[in-house]
């Protein structure tokens, strides 16, 4: 027997990368374009937004400013910063790294803090494409006009019934983060309310 | 359906998006232990339940996980101001609901901090 590990992301019964083989050109027909960000380094990082000792230690391990204003993000080529609570943040990266920057993250701060690494306890999904739009109506109640949700804007909401936090990344693009336990609902529920539209996915 | 501010996202959510929790501004005895069985019930079980304006705790469950004050009346559902644990109501009766013109769902920051302050400096 193997001792090697076979890592699954949330939605890896679903076989996405076999799907997306089969749905060729997404750009042909399809209004949304799905595409999971498997196997990313999800860290939860909790601390006092006010400490700017805090708030030093993580722009040490991490090189950028700690998203302190509600609802907003950071990102450098090393990581992606959402802000969850005022003294929450949802640190992503390259997926195998999160060990390393875990342990950075342990060296630069002291005091009254926590980091956890949640990488196999959720996933992200990125939504994209014309009707991704009217995919996301049906599924939150939260104003989507660019006035109110800026890209790069975090909000934390209901998502058909379910929760997710949603980031925008273009005027049709956006990152859902969503648990583990419920993914395999919001992959069945993301099928059937963008079957109007057409769906791709892409790996 | 509400269109509820919560004070730590900043902006007005679904009632969906959160939980209510409530009365709001309960103290924990410092000496739980000197306390008459009377009062210790009194604390652990019983509630407000008026009619009219109530202080309560609410939870955005959704959303940034945190608890949060509101002041909402009971009979029309009104919300007069919704404010961050720790901080006192604005709102304090029905009576001052004209001066204060009522729709406060989002009251200014200042006008608490002044609250606030005034309250330390008694």
């Amino acid at each position: 027997m193997s001792n090697s590990v076979r890592v699954e992301s949330p939605l890896y019964h679903a076989d996405l990368p076999g799907l997306a083989k089969l749905s060729g050109n997404p750009s042909e027909n399809c209004g949304v374009t799905l595409r999971e960000a498997k196997l990313l380094g999800h860290l939860n990082l909790r601390g006092n937004a006010n400490d700017d000792a805090f708030l030093n230690g993580v722009k040490q391990a991490l090189g950028l400013n700690l998203p302190t204003a509600p609802c907003s993000s950071a990102q450098n080529d090393k990581a992606l910063v959402m802000w969850l609570s005022p003294d929450e943040w949802l640190i992503i990266v390259e997926g195998g790294l999160e060990a390393e920057i875990e342990a950075e993250l342990r060296q630069t701060l002291s005091g009254h803090f926590a980091v956890s690494d949640i990488s196999g306890a959720q996933t992200m999904l990125e939504l994209s494409g014309e009707d991704c739009l009217n995919l996301l109506k049906k599924s939150i109640g939260y104003d989507l006009h660019l006035d109110s949700f800026p890209v790069g804007k975090v909000i934390g909401t209901a998502f058909a019934q379910s929760g997710a936090h949603i980031r925008r990344t273009g005027e049709k693009s956006f990152q859902l983060i969503v648990r583990r336990s419920f993914s395999d609902y919001i992959w069945l529920w993301l099928q059937h309310s963008s079957k109007e539209y057409g769906l791709a996915i892409v790996d | 359906m509400l269109h509820i501010r919560c004070p730590y996202c900043e902006e007005y959510r679904e009632e969906e998006e959160f939980s209510p929790a409530g009365q709001a501004h309960i103290e924990r005895p410092l000496d739980p232990e000197s306390l008459s069985d009377k009062d210790w019930a009194n604390y652990l079980f019983f509630r407000k339940n008026p009619r009219g304006l109530h202080h309560e705790m609410w939870l955005h469950a959704h959303g940034c996980r945190k608890y949060f004050n509101m002041t909402r009346n009971t009979v029309t559902y009104k919300i007069l101001e919704t404010y961050k644990i720790g901080q006192q109501p604005y709102v304090l009766d029905e009576n001052s609901l004209d001066e204060n013109s009522a729709d406060k769902n989002s009251p200014d920051e200042k006008s608490i901090d002044e609250k606030n302050s005034s309250e330390v400096s008694k």
